[in-house]
């Protein structure tokens, strides 16, 4: 169909498609939402199931053979006369057999599980199983970085628009807000911000906590976009034509100037996600964030801080690997997006 | 040219303020502090009056039981003088405590922003003259994966690498031998073997953003009739690229220092947490943790006071390489 008698929507979702590496980016982030959202399935065992005898196992690896089918191997353990900690080795005398789609009352409806030990990235210093970790903490780190945006995407779009619109002293007190937040670097004004969340807060009320927190400065760059456009789009015939026509100031800002702006504010706030996906894992990882027992890659990553566990146990590391995927991901349908509603783009 | 410096220098004056009640405030919210906990500790432990006579030494000193505006003009009043208060966790006036961190701090900002820039321009300047081949296709991936590593991961991955390739401890910026020694010719070695790891790591992430600004400067000053005019004059291509489109594409390379400094900032105070520096961050963190609120409200005004002196300079620097800025405002 010729490009001319396609809606602008349309436009932009056709240029997107041309661009490869934004349509596998958001690929990789649906299937990422999608498997954080589902952890409670996708995951072996329940985030919080602790097994003091199975403390720091490395991770097991899954093996097929066709007497067994997928199996993993069974745990050896033997006590470290130095350390006296137990150090697991695989015994592949003993083989447990991977089951799915099984549900038990322990556990609940599981997609895959083992009757023994069955941790194929580790556990951690409680016993706990690595893998499903990540996946229920990727619930938490993923979710931070939307709801933030989406908490300055409100206050940016609208603050922005009204700096932009109405100008004058209203312009200018809100610009000395923005500059005012800009003067402090972000890691350690969120880190005095995280300090002062109090200690007495529930999980959720801490989440919540950290999402505003991490929002405060993100808004003020969303609202200097937003107010350019306006400033731009107002002067313009269709906006005269409104306000000769009797159009209030609200109809004005929402259906005219606004719609001239949402596929910038798409940019701005995707590429903000990564940011604030990264803070709150910063900000966890110093124990100033989300806190146990909710768990977040951040607060998983809290325990490879020490460089002597890390030394004795690399698998800690191992949620460093989603956040790096999410933030890249993010980045390049950040970057997809941006050619795709880029009016002069080819 | 002068007076231009010196409105600008006058407008920093009221954000400065602004930035001492912020951080005042902020300093204040958790529920109660480490004088509380103190006076707690001593009660329990002694009961006795000389300790107890301290504690009142330090509420008479902070008046803490005057109202909150008060308190904060007393230490600001303080502040302006270079009095910053006592910490209470370390007990030792605070102005002890910051001035080597912030010297180490300056130090690490100032090696990572050279690294940035002495890496990224020409990055930059190469892949934007191998456009859509594959160096610049490459750089383009590393300059992505460069841009979305953090900081604090990156230091983490090298610390395990580097003990278990070369048995390397990683950590701090002295070996235990030259640690508290005077500065000598072996100290500054061992100080800057021990450097140039943390400059890489803060600097990663600014150098790949920064390798992108300038490709796509370079990109569009490339296309402008100017460099046709320089080629068809038969010029080598490398004076064209060099005499006359980097000038060009670099100017606004130097707006970009002011904005790259939060950046800078943010990420040598966790880098520097991971790798045990003895910068500010770590003693944020620390402060933070303990509720030691002057060693905490002087180390993040220390971080803004450094972010407006840079801000102020790169604005200074702009107004010297672009006549049009002076008049302006």
């Amino acid at each position: 169909m010729d490009e001319g008698y396609l809606s602008y929507r349309r436009l932009i979702w056709r240029r997107f498609c041309r661009h490869k590496g934004g349509i596998v980016a958001g690929g990789v982030l649906v299937s990422l939402y999608l498997v954080a959202l589902g952890a409670g399935i996708f995951a072996p065992y329940p985030h919080d199931r602790t097994d003091v005898r199975m403390r720091h196992v490395p991770p097991q690896s899954l093996r097929f053979s066709l007497t067994d089918g997928l199996h993993v191997y069974g745990l050896k353990s033997v006590r470290n006369p130095v350390t006296s900690e137990l150090e697991f080795t695989p015994d592949s005398d003993l083989r447990f057999p991977v089951r799915f789609f099984s549900a038990d009352a322990e556990n609940g409806f599981r997609l895959m599980t083992s009757e023994g030990p069955m941790f194929l990235l580790g556990t951690d210093r409680m016993g706990r199983d690595l893998l499903s970790r990540i996946l229920y903490g990727g619930l938490v780190s993923l979710t931070v970085g939307l709801i933030g945006v989406m908490l300055s995407l409100v206050l940016g779009t609208v603050l922005g628009a009204v700096s932009g619109y109405f100008g004058g002293w209203v312009d200018h007190a809100i610009q000395r807000i923005i500059e005012l937040l800009a003067a402090f670097p972000p890691i350690p004004l969120w880190m005095a911000l995280g300090a002062a969340v109090p200690p007495g807060w529930s999980s959720i009320q801490t989440y919540f906590g950290i999402t505003i927190i991490l929002s405060i400065i993100s808004w003020g760059g969303l609202a200097r976009e937003v107010r350019g456009k306006v400033l731009v789009l107002r002067e313009q015939d269709y906006t005269h034509a409104a306000r000769a026509a009797g159009a209030g100031h609200w109809h004005i800002i929402t259906r005219h100037l606004l719609p001239g702006c949402y596929s910038h504010i798409i940019v701005v706030a995707t590429l903000a996600i990564p940011g604030m996906i990264l803070g709150e894992t910063a900000l966890s990882f110093l124990g100033l964030g989300i806190r146990p027992p909710m768990t977040s890659w951040g607060v998983l990553l809290e325990e490879a801080q020490r460089v002597e566990v890390l030394l004795d146990n690399p698998w800690l590391l191992y949620p460093a690997i989603p956040v790096l995927f999410v933030v890249i991901a993010f980045n390049f349908l950040g970057d997809a997006l941006r050619d795709a509603a880029d009016p002069y783009g080819g | 040219m002068i007076a231009y410096v010196i409105r600008r220098i006058l407008m920093a004056v009221p954000t400065l303020v602004a930035i001492s009640i912020i951080g005042f405030v902020i300093i204040q919210l958790p529920e109660g502090d480490f004088l509380d906990r103190k006076i707690q500790e001593l009660q329990e432990k002694y009961g006795d009056s000389s300790s107890m006579a301290r504690v009142e030494g330090l509420r008479e000193r902070y008046g803490l039981d005057r109202p909150l505006w008060q308190q904060y003009l007393t230490w600001v009043s303080g502040f302006v003088q270079g009095d910053f208060g006592e910490s209470f966790d370390f007990e030792r006036e605070v102005d002890e405590l910051i001035w080597d961190r912030l010297g180490y701090t300056i130090l690490l900002s100032l090696g990572s922003m050279l690294f940035t820039y002495v890496t990224a321009i020409p990055l930059g300047i190469y892949s934007a003259m191998h456009q859509y081949r594959w160096p610049d296709h490459l750089l383009t991936l590393i300059g992505f994966v460069g841009a979305s590593i953090p900081g604090f991961l990156l230091a983490l991955a090298l610390m395990v690498a580097m003990f278990e390739g070369f048995g390397v401890p990683l950590f701090g910026l002295f070996s235990t031998a030259y640690e508290g020694a005077p500065w000598s010719y072996g100290k500054v070695i061992d100080f800057l073997n021990h450097l140039w790891i943390p400059v890489i790591v803060v600097g990663l992430n600014g150098a790949a953003g920064l390798m992108r600004i300038m490709r796509g400067n370079l990109l569009d000053v490339l296309g402008q009739p100017f460099v046709q005019t320089a080629r068809a004059k038969g010029l080598k291509e490398s004076v064209v690229v060099v005499r006359h489109a980097v000038r060009i594409a670099i100017n606004p390379l130097i707006t970009i220092f002011g904005m790259s400094l939060p950046g800078i900032l943010s990420g040598s105070t966790i880098v520097s947490i991971v790798l045990g520096l003895p910068t500010i961050g770590p003693l944020l963190l620390r402060s933070l943790l303990n509720e030691d609120i002057f060693l905490a409200g002087t180390l993040l005004m220390m971080f803004s006071v450094l972010l407006v002196i840079g801000n102020l300079i790169a604005d200074i620097a702009l107004a010297w390489a672009d006549p049009r800025i002076r008049y302006e405002a």
